[in-house]
This record gives C-alpha cells, sequence and structure tokens, in this order.
C-alpha cells in the first residue's frame, strides 16, 4: 500500500514539468517544422498547402552563400578559439589549487555577464578614433586611423570573444582529469616532450576539446548580435537572415526551414562529436 | 605536475587582461564626462543621473526584475519538482521528456526564440510580459533541474528511508529532510536562471511586445545606433548586478560545502 502511496506522488510532482516541456518545448519545435513545409500566403501568414518551396528556396546562390559565409566565419573562428582556448585550459588545469578557483571565478564572471554587454565594449574600442586607433597611432603602428568597427575582423574578434570561455571550460575539465603520472612514465620512458603530447596529453584531453569545438562552432553561426553590432550590416551570417525573415520580410515558413537546416547541421556536429570523442554528454556543460 | 617557466602564467594573464579589457573600459567610460570623445575629460556622475531621470529606462529595469524573478520562481517550483519526482516513476518516457526540458538551452539562442515567436502568435497570445515569462520560465527550468538533479543522486538515500522508518509521512520528508539537502542547489539553480533570464537579449526581442521593453533589449536597440554614454552607464550597472548574484551563488556553494 505504501509504494502506491509513493507513486501516487511521485505522479503528481512530474505533471508540471511534462505539461510544461511538451505545450512549450516539443509543440513550439513541432510546429516550427510544421511551419517550414507550408506555403506562405500573399499578404500575411500562411496557406495551408504543404510544399518543398521553402527548403528549395535555401539553395538559391544568394542564400547558399550565406550558409556557406557562416560556415567559413565559424571555422576561422573555432580555429583561433583551439589555438587560445587549448594552452588556456591546458596550462589553467596545471596551476596550484587555489589559483585553479582564483582563475576560474575570474573566467565565470564575464562568462555570466551579458554577452551583448561585453560585445558593446569592444565598440568603444574598436570604433575610428577610439581607443585602439589611438593607441596604435600614439605607439606608430599606423597613422592615420584603422576604422576596425563594422568589419570583418571586428565580428571575428567579437565570436571569439564571446565564446573562447566555452573552449577553454571544455579542455579545462578534461585536463584536470588527466592522469599526469601517464605523462612523466612517457617522458621517463623516454618520449621528448613534443611526442608525449602528440600522443597522450593531446589524446587523452581529445573529448574536452572536441566538446570545446562543438560548443562555439554551433554557436557562431546563430550569434546574430555580433555580426549584427561589430559588423554593422555588412556581414549577413544564416542567423541574421533568419531574423531578417523573421521580422523584415515577414516569410516565417522560410525562416522556419532555415532554422530547420541550421538544427540539422547542428546536430549533424553533435553526432559526428558523440561518434568521435566516444562519450554521450557534452565535457564541460554541468 | 607544475608549470616549469613562467610562460603559461603569463599567458594565462594576458588572455585574462584581454577577456576584462571591454568591460574596463565600459566601467571607465560610464563616469566619463564628455559625450564623444574618447579622450579622459574628467570624473562625472552625470550619465548616471540622466538615466535615473530616464522614465523608460526605468519600466525597463522594473521589467526586467520582474520577468528574471517570475521566471526563476516557476522554473524553481517546476524544476525541483520533477527532479525529486523522476527519482520515483519509471515510465518510459523520462529519459525522453527530460532530454526535451534540456533543449532551450542546447539549440541555438536564435532558433529558440524564433520557434517561440511563431508558436506564441499561432496561440494567438498577446506579445508582451505573459509570452516573456512563457519563454524564460522554458530556458530556466533545465537550470534548476539539472542541478538539483545532480545533487539528488549524490544524496545518501538512507538519509530519507532512517526518516520514513521513524514513521514521517512522505509530505513530511520531503520537507524537513529532502528539501534542506538540496535547498543549495535549488537556490543555485535559481541565482543562474536569475541571471541568465535578466541578461537574454536575443530570445527576449522575438518574443516581446512594442509596449513591453526589458533591459537588455532596451540596450540592444540604443547600441544599433551607436555609442552614448547612457548605454555605458546601464552596463556598468547590469555588471554590477550580475558580479552580486554570482558572489551570492559562490557564498552559497561555499557555506554548504561546510
Amino acid at each position: 500500500m505504501k509504494k502506491e502511496k509513493r507513486k501516487g506522488l511521485a505522479w503528481l510532482l512530474v505533471i508540471p514539468f511534462y505539461f510544461y516541456t511538451i505545450v512549450f518545448v516539443v509543440l513550439p519545435l513541432a510546429y516550427m517544422i510544421l511551419l517550414s513545409f507550408l506555403k506562405r500566403a500573399e499578404v500575411w501568414g500562411v496557406t495551408k498547402e504543404i510544399t518543398w518551396e521553402n527548403y528549395r528556396n535555401i539553395f538559391e546562390p544568394v542564400y547558399l552563400r550565406t550558409f556557406a559565409e557562416s560556415l567559413k566565419l565559424a571555422l576561422l573562428c573555432t580555429f583561433f578559439i583551439a589555438l587560445l582556448g587549448y594552452p588556456f585550459g591546458y596550462f589553467m588545469a596545471k596551476l596550484s589549487k587555489q589559483w585553479k578557483r582564483r582563475v576560474m571565478m575570474l573566467l565565470m564572471i564575464p562568462f555570466w555577464t551579458s554577452a551583448l554587454i561585453r560585445m558593446y565594449g569592444w565598440i568603444i574600442i574598436f570604433r575610428s578614433n577610439g581607443l585602439l586607433d589611438q593607441f596604435f597611432m600614439a605607439v606608430h603602428i599606423t597613422e592615420k586611423p584603422l576604422r576596425l568597427l563594422y568589419t570583418y575582423p571586428a565580428v571575428v574578434v567579437g565570436m571569439i570573444y564571446a565564446l573562447l570561455p566555452f573552449m577553454i571550460l571544455s579542455v579545462y575539465s578534461s585536463a584536470e582529469k588527466l592522469d599526469w603520472s601517464l605523462v612523466e612514465a612517457a617522458r621517463d620512458l623516454g618520449a621528448s616532450p613534443f611526442y608525449t603530447f602528440i600522443t597522450v596529453t593531446l589524446k587523452l584531453t581529445m573529448p574536452g576539446f572536441l566538446s570545446g569545438v562543438v560548443l562555439t562552432f554551433i554557436p557562431s553561426m546563430g550569434l546574430f548580435f555580433v555580426a549584427d553590432i561589430l559588423g554593422g550590416n555588412k556581414i549577413v551570417l544564416v542567423g541574421n537572415l533568419i531574423q531578417e525573415q523573421l521580422m523584415k520580410a515577414r516569410n516565417w515558413p522560410f525562416a522556419a526551414a532555415l532554422s530547420v537546416v541550421l538544427m540539422l547541421l547542428t546536430s549533424l556536429m553533435l553526432a559526428i562529436y558523440r561518434k568521435a570523442a566516444g562519450v554521450k554528454e557534452l565535457e564541460g556543460l554541468f | 605536475m607544475k608549470n616549469k617557466t613562467k610562460i603559461p602564467n603569463f599567458f594565462l594573464g594576458i588572455i585574462l587582461a584581454v577577456v576584462y579589457l571591454p568591460i574596463l573600459v565600459i566601467v571607465v567610460y560610464s563616469f566619463q564626462d564628455s559625450k564623444i570623445s574618447t579622450v579622459w575629460e574628467g570624473f562625472s556622475l552625470r550619465w548616471y543621473r540622466e538615466l535615473f531621470l530616464d522614465r523608460s529606462m526605468r519600466e525597463a529595469v522594473f521589467n526586467s526584475f520582474i520577468l528574471a524573478g517570475i521566471s526563476c520562481i516557476n522554473a524553481a517550483v517546476i524544476g525541483t519538482m520533477a527532479a525529486v519526482g523522476m527519482t520515483r516513476i519509471s515510465w518510459r518516457s523520462k529519459g525522453l521528456i527530460a532530454y526535451f526540458s534540456t533543449l532551450p538551452i542546447m539549440i541555438p539562442e536564435i532558433i529558440l526564440g524564433m520557434v517561440f515567436m511563431v508558436f506564441f502568435s499561432f496561440l494567438g497570445l498577446p506579445f508582451g510580459m505573459t509570452t516573456l515569462v512563457l519563454a524564460h520560465t522554458a530556458f530556466c527550468i533545465p537550470y534548476v533541474f539539472t542541478m538539483v538533479r545532480s545533487r539528488l543522486i549524490g544524496l545518501d538515500p538512507s538519509l530519507t528511508e532512517a526518516a520514513r522508518d521513524l514513521g514521517a509521512g512522505e509530505v513530511m520528508v520531503f520537507f524537513t529532510v529532502t528539501l534542506p539537502l538540496i535547498a543549495p542547489a535549488v537556490a543555485s539553480g535559481m541565482l543562474l536562471s536569475f541571471a541568465m533570464s535578466f541578461d537574454d537579449v536575443v530570445i527576449s526581442i522575438f518574443v516581446t511586445g512594442a509596449a513591453t521593453n526589458t533591459l537588455p533589449v532596451k540596450i540592444y536597440t540604443q547600441m544599433k545606433n551607436g555609442v552614448s554614454p547612457e548605454v555605458n552607464a546601464l552596463s556598468t550597472i547590469m555588471l554590477g548586478g550580475t558580479v552580486l548574484v554570482l558572489l551570492g551563488s559562490e557564498l552559497i556553494r561555499r557555506r554548504d560545502k561546510k
């Protein structure tokens, strides 16, 4: 009898959760998928006609170019993030316990502050005759202001800046668990530092590194506000395209189709990651 | 194995300095007197004063607090109940639902924003505080749920068993044993979701109405028009708030450990 009572109570506890997840996560996602197959009405909204048209539209050169541009930027950013984030996470794991905690705290503060606000700081630095220009001119690297704001490099810096912590935390959580005696063993057996790094350290921290790649690559395709704020209207990413189709062109079915494709790309990345790293959860998240 | 040379520490220092550079720039510039110049022209609280006199700004601050407050309380109630309940049910759908519930923090924000926007307009809901709360609650629940769940996994089951053996009822056990034990996880999950909701701009842009502004949405619209000293002051206040929330959660964690 007791058992039945326990179950009855538990059932009540999870009902709001089930309800919320189904009504406000599953149904909206399902609706978006449905929407992506509907035909756009002449003036407003959608008709009940099912069509592949929205997906076909994505293959128009203009939009294909946007996808290519986004992928290129995402690859470039991920490359730089890996270059900076991997050593950071690796070195951080070697710090003393006390310093680990301090550096972690120092990393977390900007991580939880609004990405938007941090981007805003870059505007002040990058704008023409801003801090960077003043600095460069003062040390005579350039004579004229560089006017970096609203350029491609500015967007790349912004992206790297916004996403670097993900890579650092992923690599760190992997490197922290690393059994350093294995590294020492390899060195004792006569392997060079470089060879040891490649065959032991890098291999053992690979899951963290790969999850860092996924965690930076995926968002860098959707972070439309970075391109918006630091790139002006010059750089259009998939994220910007979705926003534009939604808010300005009011072509919701097309925006939905774009989102579905972006989500599929995302899931594909995750699947590849899982296959490559042989783990289910992303390292460093929770 | 320790870092043998100074180079790694130097590298860590440089990166951290660059990470803090834009934040520092904002804070310093918010206290500067002149409107456009990059050159320092004296300390002033002028922009803070102007900020406080701006009525629409006060409204945005109020909205942001209401939104983050309601969303994180919703998330705390739904997420905690679910994490506790999930350990006791053996439904097949359990894992799937838990997976779906974390989607809001897994998929790109822009997609979540658009999904809510089209869905809410399909339902015919008026865009404004209601839609904001519904959307924010959805991405706050996973924070509380995952934190409480991992806390529950680490709990010693003999504690609740002992209480039950001593004759305490199910409800009594929950409130006197389980809840105090998971309280730190609930609290840090709430703080985290509060911070996330308070900061969110992407999802809010999509689900807010013309009449309802939150702080980040307001900052975003102003930012697109370029630099303004009020935004500096506002950002500094928001930064201060976030640091306070973080320190609060760190304190909870430390007290919990003792």
